[in-house]
């Protein structure tokens, strides 16, 4: 049997993060009553016409420039003509022969290794409406929804150039991770604002050549994108065993009965009919303000992941947990100016602040929690005490020194008031001492423990665990 | 992004069958007779056509606009759209809120 | 009072300006000239109620010494392919009969800032495609001058409007000469505006890249008053042009001393009615004599013009007529039919039988293998086309053409071969292709009393100049004094014993 490799590329559309449509001024807010976002030039009436959208522009351009792509100074809207109803005009404005930026590519991790992708071209367009087939909703007929029409998209093209399912999968997150960081898409996979097709194909392993490749469909999970790869590959393969061939067709995700199935329809001949769209004049960017924009571009995820891990010493969990917001990460960078002890800020990021309902991201919050670390570090609070303040803290109320001072929570390390609590605790508890003595040594920390009650937990735990352990030791409980 | 080099039918006869797929890619429903009288004069108006290959065009450039147009922009703002009776008032098939048609299979 | 509708707008201005007339006057004038040539077919929908409000209007805008402009309270039309919000919209098509527009044109929204009154709508050519009025699905239209003959198309209706006197001037669309030629054959002044000139933002595109809307007025002052009003950015239509919009009135009393026009030899050819050449042979002979320099010129690709027009236009065509699917509006085929059975029925039974054959014919020269033979090609002699245009127009400042090769042709004459009917427009396309602008304007009758329209063309954005021109030929020829109407009009004028 001849080993098949896979071949796969991804085509992700994104939607950018506009307030209003690519080509009029209605509403992209997601999840209002049918057609309420919609007016002649989305619905496609008679004489309307299309007026490009500048910050769609300028979005999709900061995409491709933190991709590494080539963006053009000149590109050209295409009209992809073909009849379907959630296509209001019988044409989608998009991008042909001359696409906003080429080439670029991706590096991402994908089961600890370090892969890379190539990008073909990134091109801008028009998003479709919906067509809704609910019985409940439509009865025996089908009902189109054009709030969604005219949002719009960058579709990010790959060359074919995964070889695996578990990478495609990988690759998706990762780009989705950069355009949330670039704030240009939400990446939100349910809502259908990023959204992937996979062409997959397989080929005798060590060839050069593509064999007939399957355009995926209907993939809206990072779940969903690896096992339809994998079953696509696997019912490829099982064909090509057996001696036939693979029909280039599309074919859609069932996420319920977990198999891909064949959605070419016997008439529909899909010829698009590209010409350039005469309602719109060519695309032309400035150059200075291209490179504005790059400049303004922030850290990729890629580069700040590596950063923090080798400027901060933090764990590459850690470092990842901060960089998935690009606002978690200017917290977490705004705490560290005020207070540099880049560990115990981002264990208190990810266990107390992001654990929050709604956590305040601002920097003056920041500001607080690197405060509330930095009197940790300095032993004038426990981090039991800590906690306690946290509770309190708010981005514009009192500082943590505040707190602990209004609440008398300053840690006690005088020895003499320790030494005394310890001496009252292990006399209460003579069992304890006969305990320890006979090699049960962790009620040395139920003791630490007493006498962290007794204390209203303000003593400082190493001094009186030293204590405790010496108390116990030496046998004295006076 | 398959575009094939020059090309032309051999005689400005239309084949029927290139006539039928026109009609089904403009999704005209044309029968027999219509068909084959289309054909016909898309013959003759594609004959008339030819001339153009009299002239050389050789690195001589599309023109799409005849008018030097710049970019025109929009900014993102959102403006309301049309009202409810405007939005679905000429429908053929209002659905609630939405276009009804027929349920499409795929 | 009865010939109230022929004045010309800015007779009917000096009239509204010293109160002998009203709005309200002129408004009623119009509707009942409109009801005597109902024969015409000119309208496809009047508006009696809105039109009257809008009259009274303006003469209390009047009366309170506050009047708008020289549009103001003044009667007009507009080709059925404006959309006029709450008014039907059907671009001659069954396609969109009952289809009432959910919004105003930007040239309509313009037309009622200044004033103007809007009648109706006027009969086409189905989507503006032909050049008779006889592809309309609500009959053809009649020339005013000769019921057995074509007004010319596509704004066939809105010429014969303005002939007639149902209207003070009109608004129509020009892609492939479709204002200028039924200008020619109906004796009125016709105006296709520089590309970009003026907005088409619901205007419904027959092609996109070709297509702009112009007056059709009594004179060439109208003409000036009307395109005032419409020209302009919008910023509704990327394809709209910034440039400002100079006076075109008061641009009017240039004369031509100085100026140099260009005669195109490949426009004076052996297939043109001897009449029509003789003519323009005279108007031209006027120029010269009024101070104007006349040169030869050649443009070689004329011969290949009307090719090439056909295959961009039918390409736009082709798409910008797929939103008419019957999904959001439009007249849906009856019966429990699948999706695509419903697009396909649908389509066959909204569209006439020569927007079917444009739509195929562009679905074809766009669809794989043959779009660089046929589009691609179009377009780079479109390029080339351009060249000829911008050649010529390094030695004159403007054209002189016939605007059509004859007089108007017979109804039905030109219906059995489509071609017959698209060489028609051989002295038209050239100016859409180009992007030009270009004026059509009367300047003599045949022997059978049929007008005859000379074209002027300039190169991009120099209406001012041609409008200089036309105006220069009117005077010598004493327009300004006796305007000639068609037989109908006239008849009933000497009945009531007023000059004609």
């Amino acid at each position: 049997m001849t080993p098949w490799e896979p071949v796969i590329g991804l085509e992700v559309h994104a939607q950018l993060s506009t307030a209003s449509k690519l080509f009029c001024a209605c509403s992209t807010a997601f999840g209002a009553t049918a057609n309420a976002h919609t007016c002649e030039v989305c619905l496609g009436m008679p004489g309307a016409l299309p007026v490009l959208n500048r910050r769609a522009v300028e979005l999709a351009v900061r995409a491709a420039l933190a991709l590494g792509c080539d963006v053009r100074e000149r590109s050209q809207w295409s009209r992809k003509n073909y009849f379907y109803p959630d296509l209001p005009k019988g044409y989608q404005i998009s991008q042909f022969d001359k696409p906003l930026a080429i080439g670029g590519g991706l590096d991402f991790a994908s089961d600890g290794a370090w892969r890379s992708v190539r990008l073909c071209r990134i091109h801008m367009e028009e998003d479709a409406g919906k067509s809704i087939h609910d019985a409940a909703v439509a009865g025996t007929r089908s009902l189109v929804d054009f709030n969604r029409g005219g949002t719009p998209l960058i579709e990010i093209v790959s060359e074919p150039c995964l070889h695996s399912a578990v990478d495609a999968a990988a690759y998706m997150k990762a780009l989705r991770q950069v355009l949330r960081h670039l704030e240009v898409c939400d990446g939100n996979l349910e809502e259908g604002s990023l959204r992937c097709d996979a062409n997959v194909s397989l080929r005798p392993a060590g060839s050069a050549t593509l064999g007939t490749r399957t355009e995926l469909k209907n993939i809206n999970s990072f779940r969903f994108v690896r096992e339809a790869i994998e079953f696509e590959i696997a019912r490829q393969g099982q064909a090509l065993d057996a001696g036939e061939a693979v029909v280039q067709e599309t074919r859609l995700w069932d996420a319920d009965a977990r198999v891909t199935r064949s959605m070419r329809s016997k008439e529909e001949a899909h010829d698009y009919r590209y010409f350039p769209d005469p309602d719109l004049a060519d695309l032309v960017l400035d150059p200075n303000e291209v490179e504005r924009w790059r400049a303004a571009l922030p850290e990729l995820p890629a580069a700040k992941l590596t950063r923090y891990q080798h400027a901060f010493g933090l764990s590459e969990y850690d470092a990842r947990q901060l960089c998935l917001d690009a606002r978690v990460a200017a917290f977490f960078e705004a705490a560290l100016a005020t207070h540099h002890n880049a560990k115990a800020l981002a264990n208190w990021i990810q266990n107390e602040v992001l654990r929050q309902d709604a956590p305040d991201l601002s920097p003056a919050y920041a500001r607080q929690i690197a405060e509330l670390v930095a009197l940790i570090d300095d032993g004038t609070i426990s981090g039991k005490i800590a906690k306690e303040v946290f509770t309190e803290l708010s981005a514009q109320g009192p500082s943590p020194k505040e707190i602990v001072k209004r609440r008398g929570l300053t840690q006690v390390t005088d020895s003499d008031a320790l030494g005394a609590a310890v001496a009252t605790v292990v006399a209460a508890h003579p069992e304890a001492v006969v305990a320890y003595r006979s090699g049960k040594t962790n009620v040395a920390g139920f003791l630490v423990g007493q006498v962290m009650k007794a204390t209203g937990g303000k003593a400082n735990p190493k001094q009186v665990s030293a204590l405790v352990i010496a108390a116990l030791s030496t046998g004295r409980h006076e | 992004m398959s575009r094939a080099k020059l090309t032309r039918p051999a005689a400005a006869e239309m084949d029927l069958k290139v006539v039928r797929h026109m009609a089904r890619l403009a999704h005209l429903t044309l029968d027999e007779g219509e068909l084959s009288t289309m054909g016909r004069d898309l013959s003759r108006i594609l004959g008339y056509v030819a001339k153009l290959d009299e002239l050389d065009t050789t690195d001589v450039p599309a023109t799409t606009h005849a008018v030097a147009l710049p970019t025109a922009w929009r900014d993102d703002l959102v403006r309301p759209g049309l009202a409810h009776e405007q939005r679905l008032g000429n429908a053929p098939e209002p659905l609630g809120e939405g276009f009804g048609v027929p349920k499409i299979i795929e | 009072m009865t010939t109230l509708c022929d004045k010309t707008i800015h007779e009917l201005g000096a009239l509204l300006g010293k109160g002998e007339a009203s709005s309200v006057e002129a408004t009623r004038a119009c509707l009942l000239r409109l009801e005597e040539t109902r024969h015409h077919n000119a309208y496809l929908h009047v508006d009696p109620k809105g039109a009257l409000t809008a009259a009274k209007e303006a003469d209390l805008r009047r009366a309170a010494g506050e009047p708008r402009g020289p549009l103001d309270g003044v009667p007009v039309a507009l080709k059925d392919n404006m959309l006029v919000a709450g008014l039907p919209t059907t671009c001659a098509s069954h396609m969109l009969e009952g289809f009432i527009a959910p919004y105003d044109a930007t040239v309509v929204r313009k037309l009622k800032a200044a004033g103007a009154v809007l009648l109706g709508k006027l009969n086409m050519d189905e989507f503006a495609m032909g050049s008779s009025s006889e592809h309309s699905h609500f009959g053809p239209v009649q020339n005013p001058w000769d019921p057995a003959r074509v007004p010319g198309g596509s704004s066939g209706g809105s010429a014969a409007a303005v002939a007639a006197g149902s209207a003070f001037a009109a608004l129509g669309t020009d892609t492939g000469g479709s204002i200028r030629q039924p200008a020619a054959f109906c004796g009125v002044v016709g105006c296709k505006p520089t590309y970009s000139r003026v907005s088409r933002y619901g205007v419904v595109a027959f092609a996109s890249s070709l297509d702009q809307v112009g007056p059709l007025s009594k004179d060439v002052t109208d003409c000036a008053l009307m395109l005032e009003v419409i020209a302009g950015h919008d910023e509704k239509d990327s394809t709209s042009a910034a440039a400002p919009v100079p006076s075109y009135s008061a641009a009017l009393k240039g004369g031509v001393r100085g100026l140099r026009l260009g005669l195109p030899q490949e426009y004076f050819i052996e297939g043109i009615d001897p009449e029509v050449r003789a003519a323009i042979d005279a108007a031209v002979a006027t120029w010269r004599g009024l101070g104007a320099e006349v040169v030869a010129v050649s443009l070689p690709t004329t011969d290949y013009a009307i090719a090439c027009y056909y295959l961009l236009c039918t390409a736009e065509a082709s798409s910008n007529l797929a939103r008419f699917d019957g999904v959001r509006y439009g007249r849906r085929a009856a019966g429990d039919l699948g999706l695509r059975e419903m697009y396909g029925a649908t389509r066959a039974a909204g569209f006439g039988q020569e927007v079917k054959r444009r739509i195929m014919l562009g679905t074809y020269v766009l669809s794989a293998g043959y779009y660089d033979a046929y589009y691609k090609k179009a377009q780079a002699v479109r390029t080339l086309v351009q060249r000829d245009f911008a050649a010529a127009f390094a030695t004159c400042d403007a054209l002189v053409t016939p605007t059509t090769p004859t007089t108007a042709f017979a109804l039905g004459e030109r219906l059995a071969d489509p071609m017959t009917m698209y060489l028609a427009d051989v002295f038209t396309v050239g100016a859409n292709i180009a992007g030009l602008p270009g004026l059509s304007l009367p300047c003599g009758q045949g022997s059978t009393g049929l007008p005859i329209g000379v074209q002027i063309l300039g190169p991009h954005f120099a209406e001012a100049t041609l409008l200089r021109i036309g105006r220069a030929l009117e005077l010598a020829c004493g327009e300004d004094r006796v305007r000639r109407l068609p037989p109908r009009a006239s008849a009933r004028a000497s009945v009531l014993g007023v000059p004609a």
